[in-house]
């Protein structure tokens, strides 16, 4: 704990102030930016996955830590956006058309999944959630439009503006993107009417209600809004694979999106990205172990509970 | 039409009937208490009338339409806010966010808006901040807004109960128990504001409270509940000699 | 002679049903006695009855040469396995969730650290057997009693008698002893029992010991019935043994042994229905577990507890 406080304090001390802590972003999202014109394709394809999970990270954090809601199935989502996308190009459709229409169904399956269960207590909504997440899955496995076991393949590359995106480094910038539009939309909602209920419901549930709050309705504009995340990432996963197949959205792939969430510290977004970033890079740089990460990772949701629930990143002062 | 009307209110769990056909009703912009010794179903009388429990039996109206087992949200929406006994502050978020929560429910912005950042959500923003403002200027604790609401000294907190509901825009305030734990001083200034609340607000205040001296003070009319059941009702002059009321509170003479 | 065979499949599908339904009864017990006593769904449940069926596993493999590979080594086999795991539930209550119960911790924080427990567990057994299905070799027969083509294995009879004792075991230990008396006082309400005297921490212990016991009992016998294990099979048995619960009333005991029995009959009846089959049978489970968690959550014989503030 000794040390945890020592990191706290180095850590608010950099980034302390308005404008160094611009100064230390723009810095940060320049040489972000920057990188693949001085870094090798794998370390382009590494930084790219990362991207990816961090947009699922927040996605899941909307849910888990602005809401406060359990979800054990949050690649259902991911799942839906990725098929929509992927069944709909098959039958000709532009690719970003198909963008706002997975969105669409995702929010739909949020609203599914969501709208009988949230008066339940929390624990069976965790139950709930990973059910929901297997029944996505076999109904993938088990339907022709989704391919089956084997999934979809031969999914077309999308273009813009005449470009083709199909080289590493257009999906790095494509994600890059919307990592910010993803961190931007997050801080939007957050210091918003509908942040605040979020907070107030996690807060004291009573009292929020006490105050005008619909319990139900809001949160299930988490589900909406984290369903969406999941979506648009899932849509971007499937043009850039170009193939998908069932077990890609597992309960395995559920529980390394929440581990991400959790490993940052829920409710704090540079927790998410931190939580992301390590996902990815952890398992890179100890290519050895293999089969042990997963191990691995499970001791280390457990320690993380039992020794610091807040996360990693410092909790904000005040 | 009296604001609120309370009629036959019943509510059972299982085998005990905590409310009893209890029946009473408020004029517009009075302040009426509801008293009576510990455990004679004050606090569940009050959580019927706020939704937080779903009665048995009977009706409450509330400018003519029933609330009965609504939900407290709607409740709160058609004007009826409520403080609680034991503080139920956001207390890890500031105190002006404490009661930036009371204008949820006058206020409409939506995920959209708030994503693109569109000037009616700005607008509105802009309004939360300043009525909540406001609100804590009446109960005089406006200095405080920015710091968080569980560092806050008791009788403060017990401030930002009262500025919260206050937020919510009411035509009638229930208080429970706000007098609980409060020195001398502060419960005077608890009964100028709430002779505030109703002159300069002009809002209705029923008020469930232990404290006599406070009660008897501020109350246009009291209501003695007893065993779930009301037994005496009118102004403090009438129910201090009702024998009753006086029973209910020292016990039977000869009892002892 | 239609109706004959037809009716001889009806029977054949209940006792399938009744297997099933009895394994799911022992994993749904753990499930709801560590729901009652500390109001945790534990998720590591199903990981823990897979764990038990290894450990037979091995058990049996250790032993077997001693006590053949019949109905004497497995029942050796079942009882040590029911004995470390019972163990091995002990430890995961002491390093994982007392902690967190010391400290009145959000249930969330529970919950989270219960599938951690889980993640812990599952991939534990996957590097351990590279992911592999391992065959868990008997030598027992598929003799039995058959009525035409009517045919109920003596093993199928001993796996539901075996069930019927460990609950009524488990049924007397709960309400005849001084422990069972201890659980159900903690249940009811854990500040009282310290101010009593009751070691609070020790009987959530002694629950979780059962609970994992009973758990690695089923994981063993349906290791020994089915033929192969798996590092996955605790995943959905979890999820269907919580189904089972909840369908019984979470937190009651009789209702966990019914509601798995009658989540089993409804499984194999299920997978007869035209558009159900056994490809969408946990789809179908997990409907009927919905649809039950939203229309009555409390379960057929659950209490209805009226929330006071």
């Amino acid at each position: 704990m000794v040390n945890s406080v020592g990191f706290k304090d180095r850590v608010t001390e950099t980034i302390k102030g308005k404008k160094t802590r611009v100064l230390f972003l723009s810095l940060l999202v320049i040489i972000v930016a920057l990188l693949p014109l001085g870094v090798n394709n794998y370390i382009e394809e590494v930084m790219t996955n990362t991207f990816f999970y961090i947009i699922l990270a927040l996605g899941l954090n909307i849910v888990i830590g602005y809401a406060g809601l359990v979800d054990l199935g949050y690649a259902a989502f991911f799942a839906v956006g990725a098929y929509t996308t992927g069944i709909l190009m098959r039958y000709g459709l532009n690719f970003w058309l198909t963008i706002p229409i997975a969105v669409i169904f995702c929010v739909i399956a949020g609203i599914i999944i969501g709208g009988p269960t949230l008066r339940l207590r929390s624990d069976y909504l965790a139950i709930v959630t990973l059910g929901f997440g297997e029944i996505t899955r076999i109904t993938a496995r088990n339907l022709k439009v989704t391919g089956g076991a084997s999934g979809l393949v031969g999914i077309q590359r999308p273009t813009i503006f005449g470009h083709k995106l199909y080289q590493i480094t257009d999906f790095y910038y494509t994600f890059f993107i919307l990592v910010i539009l993803a961190i931007i939309v997050s801080l939007r909602i957050y210091h918003s009417r509908l942040g605040r209920a979020w907070q107030y419901i996690r807060e004291d549930e009573d009292a929020a209600e006490a105050m005008g709050i619909d319990p139900v309705k809001t949160k299930l504009y988490a589900y909406m809004i984290g369903a969406a995340f999941g979506g648009v990432a899932g849509a971007f996963f499937a043009v850039k694979m170009t193939a998908i197949s069932p077990e890609t959205f597992a309960f395995t792939q559920s529980a390394m999106i929440l581990l991400a969430v959790i490993l940052g510290g829920m409710g704090k977004i540079p927790g998410a990205i931190l939580g992301a970033v390590f996902l990815v890079f952890f398992p890179e740089i100890f290519r050895e172990i293999g089969q042990m990460r997963m191990l691995l990772f499970g001791i280390l949701l457990v320690i993380i509970m039992v020794f610091r629930p807040q996360g990693l990143w410092p909790e904000r002062k005040s | 039409m009296p604001i609120l009307e309370v009629k036959k209110l019943t509510l059972r769990f299982g085998g005990l009937t905590a409310v009893n056909n209890l029946s009473f009703d408020m004029d517009e912009n009075s302040i009426v208490s509801l008293i009576g010794p510990n455990g004679a179903g004050k606090t569940s009388a009050f959580n019927c009338l706020t939704g937080f429990y779903k009665g048995s039996e009977g009706d409450i109206l509330f400018q003519g339409q029933s609330i009965f087992r609504q939900k407290p949200y709607k409740i709160t929406k058609l004007g009826m806010a409520r403080t609680f006994q034991n503080l139920r502050l956001f207390k890890d978020m500031t105190v002006l966010e404490n009661v930036m929560s009371g204008m949820h429910s006058r206020t409409s912005a939506g995920v959209l808006g708030a994503v693109l950042r569109l000037p009616s959500q700005r607008q509105e923003e802009k309004k939360i901040r300043q009525v909540s403002e406001e609100c804590l200027d009446f109960v005089g604790i406006l200095d405080k807004q920015d710091r968080l609401a569980r560092n806050l000294a008791y009788g403060d907190q017990r401030r930002v109960e009262w500025a919260r509901a206050l937020a919510t825009h009411p035509k009638l305030i229930l208080l429970d128990e706000p007098a609980a734990g409060l020195n001398h001083d502060e419960k005077d200034q608890l009964v100028d504001l709430i002779r505030r609340i109703q002159k300069d607000l002009g809002i209705t205040v029923l008020l469930i409270e232990h404290d006599m001296g406070l009660v008897m003070k501020v109350s246009e009319k009291i209501v003695v509940i007893d065993y779930g059941q009301k037994i005496a009702e009118g102004s403090s002059e009438e129910v201090k000699n009702n024998p009753k009321v006086i029973e209910a509170y020292l016990g039977k003479e000869d009892e002892e | 002679m239609h109706v004959m065979t037809d009716f001889y499949i009806i029977i054949q599908q209940l006792v399938n049903g009744l297997i099933l339904g009895s394994f799911y009864s022992l994993v749904a017990l753990g499930y709801s006695m560590v729901y009652g006593i500390i109001k945790l769904l534990n998720f590591a449940h199903g990981d823990i009855y897979m764990v038990g069926a290894f450990v037979g596993f091995g058990a049996l493999g250790l032993f077997g040469s001693v006590l053949g590979i019949g109905w004497l080594g497995i029942t050796a086999a079942l009882v040590i396995s029911m004995v470390l795991v019972g163990f091995l539930g002990i430890v995961i209550h002491r390093v994982a969730y007392q902690p967190l119960l010391n400290k009145n911790a959000p249930r969330m924080s529970l919950l989270i650290t219960a599938v951690g427990v889980s993640f812990t567990l599952f991939n534990a057994v996957m590097v351990m057997t590279s992911g592999e299905y391992k065959a868990f070799t008997t030598s027992l027969s598929y003799d039995g009693i058959s009525v035409g083509p009517l045919n109920i294995t003596y093993t199928q009879i001993i796996m539901v008698v075996a069930t019927a004792v460990l609950m009524l075991g488990l049924y007397w230990f709960i309400n005849r002893t001084m422990y069972g008396k201890a659980m159900r006082a903690i249940a009811l309400d854990q500040d009282a029992c310290r101010l009593m005297g009751i070691n609070v921490t020790k009987t959530i212990s002694l629950t979780f010991f059962v609970g994992s016991a009973l758990a690695a009992a089923a994981g063993v016998m349906a290791g020994v019935y089915y033929g192969s294990i798996h590092f996955y099979m605790g995943f959905i048995i979890g999820l269907k043994a919580f189904t089972a619960a909840v369908i019984g009333g979470i937190g009651s005991i009789p209702g966990a042994m019914l509601g798995g029995l009658i989540l089993g009959l409804l499984e194999t009846a299920g997978t007869q229905l035209p558009f159900v089959g056994s490809a969408w049978k946990d789809v179908f489970t997990f409907g009927i577990l919905i649809l039950l968690l939203v229309t009555k959550p409390t379960g057929i014989l659950g209490k209805s507890e009226i929330e006071r503030m």
